[in-house]
């Protein structure tokens, strides 16, 4: 069936024919239609089942208020779910699926629920709070699956999407959302003043409602006007200009977020980004986003072919398609009649207009009575015939429902009036009115307008979004607007004065919210407020009548407003609802509150380039390609990729791990610790300065020397650690954890900058400009030498925790010697961009002695096996130098430092505080799992926990597993057996031994 | 001894790019620390690299010498590769008496240029910063986040950036240019 007519269609190119699917059938349109008019042009009214009734549901509008046409789109990797017709550009190959039904659309078996709707009111306000109360069990067992069966819109894609997507930011004086009449008439006046001036629209066409409504603007017609205002923006080199552009989200101080979309009327191009995300910062916001129609409550208003009254001018002018042959308009005022007019002009039969006032005598009226069309005033529709589509209406005065009769039609045009879009306005935090003579909430900046960071007002609605819905008056107000909003930007506007307007003059609203019926459908089970969430005005009454007063348990109780298009249709017409039955004024009942974004925008955007190989910026060091040729199996540490271990052939990790260890205890590892915190810090004040910062003393340090030191917060407790090294007299190298360095270079310039501004002293971040091999094991010294060292490197010219410069294998090198094994040990520290070279060669030289490389997990299962505690393993913020047998570390001495005084406190000092122990388990092979409890006794119930592991390993250098616990008065416990209940019922015994579990001399390291 | 290697080798795109995106191979890079109003750390800017202590917000150049303010009292002080030992000799030298940190970064930070006419755009994608001619003129210069990482940008010539970033973040960088600069992704905003 074609429902197109001739001598409409503004917006589509007749001489071209596109072909699209829709649920498998194969169908035709035009260049410049939307899904919605294509659907419509082929017949297909009914496009979708509901949510929870699984009704048949048909286009109800024309625009992104669309709350039933959601339409699954494309296939694979780039099927999405959810999609309104409405804003969908029709393109060649276009796919669609209709959602929610099964086994399909024309014959759905979830439509039973509706069936026993009708009898009960099953899923009415409540029903699952009420319903799956009790017994608990059946919630999941029975009354979850059936639901999430029956229930849900569309369907998750399955595959990885393979779009891209990306952000841009830009800074614009004056940023107008909107590019109808007032948007375009905004942006004009404020760019005459030279300000840069960025003006979006949401659809590919410049106009809004100028394009489908009557109107003369300064001699021309709508269109023609709008055609010669963009020529004349486009030509202004400070103005820009984006279709397909929507205004998603308004926040703080003039921050702005835009959708782009950028291929989605094109999909598939090489390169581009299907959506854009643009993150705006404007002095100054226009919001020129126009006003929604809102339906009218009257029985059976679902039915498809129940469409807006505007929408179907919209549909008419703008593609050319009439949704029906016979239309019946019913509404509350005189704007509809524009569409009895238009549809007469068109040839389409107006079987009547229903108008719910006791008088329609305006010109429009006037002149759709005059055209020879029906007009009954202080009438309603008490009831849509048809199922899946429209068959007539039954319509009686207003006072008297039995009194009906019968007008056949296959289209309903509604118009309940004009909502003002506030959305964006009140996303940042402008306040509304309701004015009663229009029936609508507009903004009130009196009440509490947005403001920008100097406290003045930064953001204007202008023209219909601004309550001026007539067009004379937007056009004068977007103008003012327009200029008002370059001045506060700074700047002075010309003295533009709006064209003159030509269009009808209309009588005022009369507010209807309901549309009396009989018999079952009194009660308004089938009066629908809310189409996506199928919300009845009988539901809305049910919460009232069961207490809910506030809009916004309303909203959570019933779900009114709470679907994919926040309720766009249907929050005016569910409050007002809420109003009447609670007896209360409107503006007493309030709005929910809008989010952003204004319509669902894609992850993707949000996401932009952060996805795949770009999901997270990655740090590498520069021994990174080596590792990944070499069987690296990496593991994360803060932003950096560290190998956790190097797997060989037929390796699995236990076993390279093993290797690894085991190899540098006997002859010789290489780690890469590129990753450790490198800090420096110089000046006359630096040895004071650490000596505030680290619990120990770091101003003796000799030149030349190192020491291990910690660092507390200001409660005390630990949360870094690292090797400070005393490079010169006034500066120091300090190293600190691999997640850490930023934080602790932030704690100390913080310190600095805001306590500590009279010390001299300055720091940088160096951890990047150098590359840092460890070289450990009893064969690490002849490793260096065979690797070619100009200093002298013997034991007693290099003692442990000393420090020197010099040449490594021809490369400049700082030399550490200091462990993190227990083993003789070296750290080598060389500029970045001789990084990989210094690994070859010291792999090379120490080819003869065995060396390895080993990962972080060997590091980390040598440091406890010499009891060396790990940030964040032992320590997790609450852990103190004490609690970990580190007091040594703290200084007595000192007259202050960073968590002095916080040690000294009642609750750090407790003796019943949780201390760190080794434990060797029981049985020689069982790892204890990381954070197992330690309990009293397991007969207790509940079991008191006195502790819990903070790291645990199979140690290959004893043979044994062991572990580190922070247990209560763990210091006196030597000895004892702790049980560890675990999952499945099983218990774990351990005993509580030193932490240090090999070479507590240190006779390894000192050779 | 091998040649220094810096971590993208020099790697450069430009074939389908909006802009041509490059590593900037070794670069001499220092950086100072102290009361930049000093006459004697002005001249001895000036001695090292030939250029003026930059004024807030921008960049100066001269060759291979240049000057980039960081922030109060932090400048980075660009020249070449070989030359940065003597460099920093002689600033240490000629600021004797001084409190300040002279430090060799050369091989800590990358530094990527991005020319083009579709240079400007690409820094707008990845940084919330104003990148008008207005508010970016040449010469200006930047410490803020692009593409989620920690970065330096300077405008050197009309269409000429740079961005330097802590080099272990080097490939995440470039990856994300390489990506955004894409010919099809053009916004053709400026």
């Amino acid at each position: 069936m074609n429902t197109r007519v001739t001598g409409q269609g503004r917006l589509i190119d007749r001489s071209e024919t596109l072909t699209f699917q829709f649920n498998g059938e194969t169908l035709h349109g035009h260049p410049g239609d939307t899904l919605a008019s294509a659907l419509l042009a082929n017949g297909k009214m009914m496009v979708g089942r509901s949510f929870k009734y699984h009704r048949p549901r048909g286009i109800v509008a024309s625009g992104p208020e669309e709350p039933n046409a959601l339409l699954g789109l494309g296939r694979g990797p780039r099927f999405e779910p959810n999609q309104r017709a409405t804003t969908t550009e029709l393109f060649n190959g276009l796919e669609s699926q209709s959602q929610n039904h099964w086994p399909s659309l024309e014959f759905d078996i979830g439509a039973v629920n509706a069936a026993v709707a009708s009898v009960a009111p099953v899923f009415s306000a409540g029903f699952y709070y009420k319903t799956f109360m009790f017994p608990r069990a059946a919630w999941k067992h029975v009354y979850e699956p059936v639901i999430r069966n029956a229930a849900g819109l569309g369907k998750a894609p399955k595959d990885a999407d393979i779009d891209s997507y990306e952000h841009f930011h830009v800074h614009v004086d004056v940023l107008v959302i909107g590019g109808g009449m007032a948007g375009i008439a905004a942006a004009k006046a404020a760019a005459s003043s030279g300000a840069e001036v960025l003006l979006i629209e949401q659809t590919p066409h410049w106009g809004g409602r100028a394009l489908a409504d009557p109107v003369v603007i300064d001699g021309l017609s709508g269109p023609d006007w709008v055609t010669r205002e963009i020529a004349a923006l486009e030509a202004m080199p400070n103005v820009r200009l984006r279709t397909r552009c929507m205004g998603a989200g308004m926040y703080d101080h003039g921050y702005a977020m835009l959708y782009e979309r950028v291929t989605d009327h094109c999909p598939g191009q090489v390169g581009m980004p299907r959506h854009r995300l643009w993150r705006v910062r404007a002095k100054q916001t226009i919001v020129a986003s126009g006003a929604i129609e809102r339906p009218l409550t009257f029985a059976m208003n679902d039915v498809p072919g129940v469409m807006l009254a505007s929408a179907v001018r919209d549909y008419l002018a703008l593609y050319g398609v009439a949704p029906g042959q016979s239309v019946v308009i019913t509404a509350n005022n005189d704007d509809a009649y524009r569409t009895a007019l238009a549809l007469h002009e068109a040839g389409v039969n107006v079987a009547a207009v229903v108008d719910t006032r006791p008088s329609a005598e305006g010109t429009l009226p006037t002149q759709t009575v005059s055209n020879g069309i029906q007009v009954y005033t202080s009438h309603g529709i008490t009831k849509v015939e048809g199922k899946t589509k429209v068959e007539g209406v039954q319509i009686a005065p207003l006072e008297g429902a039995s009194d009906s009769h019968k007008i056949t039609c296959d289209l309903v045009a509604m118009s309940g009036g004009w909502s003002p879009i506030v959305h964006l306005y009140s996303h940042c935090g402008g306040k509304l009115r309701w004015e009663e003579e229009s029936a609508m909430f507009r903004p009130a900046p009196d009440r509490g307008a947005p403001i920008g960071s100097d406290g003045q007002i930064n953001t204007h609605c202008a023209g219909s979004a601004n309550g001026h819905l007539i067009a004379d008056a937007c056009m004068a107000d977007a103008v003012e607007t327009g200029k008002a909003a370059a001045k506060a930007a700074g700047f002075k506007a010309k003295s533009v004065k709006a064209p003159p307007v030509d269009v009808a003059v209309e009588e005022p609203l009369q507010p209807h919210w309901f549309t009396p019926s009989k018999g079952k459908y009194a009660h308004g089970t089938k009066h629908w407020v809310d189409f996506q969430n199928d919300v009845t005005a009988a539901d809305v009454r049910l919460a009232a009548q069961e207490g809910y007063e506030s809009v916004e348990h309303t909203k959570r109780y019933t779900t009114l407003g709470m679907a994919t298009d926040q309720g766009k249709l249907s929050n005016i017409n569910g409050l007002a609802l809420l109003a009447e039955k609670l007896g209360r004024p409107i503006p007493e009942v309030g709005t929910t509150t809008f989010r952003p974004p204004y319509t669902p925008i894609s992850m993707g955007a949000i996401t932009g380039r952060s996805s795949g190989h770009l999901f997270k910026a990655i740090r590498k060091t520069r021994m990174h390609p080596w590792h990944e040729r070499n069987g690296a199996d990496f593991e994360p540490v803060g932003d950096w990729y560290r190998p956790y271990c190097f797997r060989r052939q037929g390796e699995d990790r236990k076993a390279a791990v093993n290797r690894e260890i085991l190899n540098t205890r006997q002859n010789v590892g290489l780690l890469d610790a590129s990753t450790l915190g490198k800090i420096a810090v110089k000046g006359p004040d630096a040895g004071k300065f650490l000596d505030l910062i680290y619990t120990n003393m770091m101003s003796t340090l000799k030149v030349g020397r190192c020491r291990y030191g910690l660092m507390c917060n200001e409660n005390g407790f630990l949360f870094d650690d690292g090797v400070v090294v005393r490079v010169a007299e006034d500066e120091f190298l300090l190293h600190t954890t691999s997640g850490g360095a930023d934080n602790v270079h932030g704690h100390l310039e913080e310190w600095l900058q805001t306590e500590w501004w009279d010390l001299k002293v300055f720091t940088a971040n160096v951890t990047d400009q150098w590359a840092q091999v460890a070289v450990a094991g009893p064969k690490a010294r002849a490793v260096i030498e065979a690797a070619g060292v100009e200093a002298d490197i013997s034991a007693d010219a290099l003692p442990f925790m000393s420090y020197i410069e010099t040449v490594i294998s021809g490369f400049p090198a700082r030399l550490y010697r200091i462990s993190f094994s227990g083993e003789l040990s070296y750290e080598i520290a060389t500029p970045a961009n001789y990084g990989a070279a210094l690994w070859q060669a010291l792999l090379d030289a120490g080819a003869d002695h065995g060396i390895m490389p080993y990962g972080t997990e060997a590091l980390h299962v040598m440091r406890a096996e010499k009891g060396f505690i790990m940030i964040g393993d032992e320590t997790d913020g609450t852990v103190t130098p004490h609690d970990l047998g580190l007091s040594w570390a703290v200084s007595k001495k000192k007259e202050d430092f960073i968590g002095k005084r916080a040690l000294e406190r009642a609750d750090l000092t407790r003796s019943d505080r949780k201390q760190l122990v080794g434990l060797m388990t029981d049985n020689a092979r069982e790892v204890i799992p990381d954070g197992a409890h330690a309990v009293v006794a397991i007969t207790e119930t509940p079991m008191r926990t006195i502790g819990h592991v903070t790291s645990t390993y199979f140690s290959p250098t004893l043979g044994h597993s062991i572990a580190m616990a922070l247990i209560e008065r763990g210091s006196e416990r030597l000895g004892e057996e702790l049980t560890f209940p675990l999952e499945g019922d099983r218990i774990l015994k351990a005993t509580i031994c030193d932490p240090v579990f090999l070479d507590k001399e240190g006779a390894r390291q000192n050779v | 001894m091998s040649d220094p290697q810096t971590v993208l080798n020099g790697e450069l795109v430009e074939r389908n790019r909006s802009a041509r995106i490059e590593e900037m191979g070794p670069t001499g890079q220092i950086t100072l620390r102290g009361d930049l109003s000093n006459a004697a750390v002005k001249k001895a800017v000036k001695g090292a690299v030939g250029v003026d202590v930059p004024t807030p917000l921008t960049a100066t150049f001269n060759g291979a010498g240049g000057a980039v303010w960081m922030s109060q009292d932090e400048v980075l002080l660009l020249t070449e590769y070989d030359r940065i030992g003597a460099k920093i000799t002689k600033l240490n030298k000629a600021l004797d008496n001084h409190h300040v940190m002279v430090l060799d970064v050369s091989d800590a930070r990358a530094v990527i240029r991005v020319t083009g006419a579709g240079a400007r755009e690409l820094m707008a994608k990845g940084a919330p910063l104003d990148v008008s001619d207005a508010a970016f003129p040449v010469g200006t210069a930047r410490r803020t986040h692009f593409a989620e990482i920690a970065v330096g940008i300077w405008r050197r010539e009309e269409e000429v950036w740079e961005i330097v970033c802590f080099q272990s973040y080097a490939q995440h960088l470039f990856s994300w240019l390489k990506a955004s600069s894409v010919t099809g992704a053009s916004v053709g905003y400026f």
